[in-house]
């Protein structure tokens, strides 16, 4: 069970509604996934074509928490008008706080989304904040009080893994509230990496709706979190320079 | 009267009266649709009696995929 906040999840596999083939396919990905946690974005409605097929329209929202992003925000101001747009709809008081500081990079901007996270706290949402793997910026964000910090592996929709994993064990290590890797997932293999260092769950999206099938995918990554998991909680072996032999010396009949 | 919607300047006819009236005239049926008008978002319940003037500012949101 995963605690942000006052809220429960029991699966440690938040999905982004970006970038899927058609809502179908979402939708099929979305239920493999068992997520409870779906994030999305809030965006001007096209109000010349309103009644274009709307993502919601295809999924049972009572069924998840809704997780929506301040994508698109290069502020702290933008990022709270964001939330508050978000929150206005009546569905939701998560808030993922992002505040892009640089558009090749899609990398945040460490003193904005601090603003933005201080903000919204004091206004009262769960906070989970999207940052980059800076160990330091990650502690003055459980300060300001955010309810998750989510590091990036890399960045996003860049499929590249995780690229600096001490940096991520580091924060691990050194915050009390939950870590979500968020962003720059490219494999199933990147997942078990994060949850093996003992992350308290993944955020991805591209990874899974960019997939040559994005179905399969879903569950490969509800797999590699679960497994991720259970082998950090196991607790692996330690490394060896050299190798131990599995069965016995004795009695070796020769 | 005019309104500048999402953005663009918009002519709409006088017997709109409220926030409501221009959804409806759009026929915006979402039943997710956020509103900010003048600066202020609006509660939903409050988009049938919040009334508009010449020239006011409304934004029209909607959740879209995102991660």
């Amino acid at each position: 069970m995963l605690t942000i906040g006052e809220k429960q999840f029991n699966s440690r596999l938040f999905l982004g509604t970006g970038k899927y083939p058609d809502f179908d396919m979402q939708k099929a990905a979305v239920d493999t996934s068992e997520t409870d946690v779906l994030t999305f974005s809030v965006r001007r409605m096209n109000i010349f074509e309103p009644s274009q097929p709307n993502f919601l329209e295809k999924l049972d929202v009572e069924k998840y928490s809704l997780l929506p992003n301040t994508a698109g925000a290069k502020t702290a101001e933008e990022a709270v008008r964001t939330a508050k747009l978000a929150n206005a709809s009546g569905l939701c008081d998560m808030i993922k706080v992002e505040v892009i500081g640089c558009d090749k990079t899609l990398l945040p901007d460490p003193v904005e989304t601090l603003k933005a996270t201080e903000e919204l706290v004091k206004e009262g949402y769960t906070v989970l904040t999207y940052t980059s793997d800076d160990v330091v910026l990650a502690q003055r964000l459980e300060e300001a009080g955010a309810h998750a910090v989510m590091p990036g592996a890399s960045p996003i929709g860049s499929g590249q893994g995780i690229i600096n994993a001490f940096n991520l064990s580091l924060i691990i290590e050194q915050l009390t509230v939950p870590i979500i890797v968020d962003a720059g997932i490219g494999s199933p293999k990147d997942v078990v990496t994060a949850m093996e260092l003992g992350a308290d769950g993944i955020l991805l999206n591209t990874a899974v709706s960019a997939a040559a099938e994005p179905v399969k995918m879903a569950e490969a990554m509800k797999l590699a979190v679960e497994s991720g998991r259970l082998g950090y909680e196991a607790g692996r072996i330690p490394k060896k320079r050299y190798a131990t032999a599995s069965s016995p010396m004795e009695g070796i009949s020769v | 009267m005019q309104l500048l919607i999402n953005g663009n300047m918009t002519e709409i006819p006088d017997s709109i009266k409220t926030i409501a009236d221009v959804k409806q005239h759009f026929q915006i049926s979402n039943p997710v649709v956020i509103v900010e008008h003048n600066g202020e978002i609006l509660e939903k319940d409050s988009h049938a009696v919040q009334e508009i003037a010449n020239g006011d500012k409304i934004e029209f949101v909607q959740f879209v995929g995102g991660g």
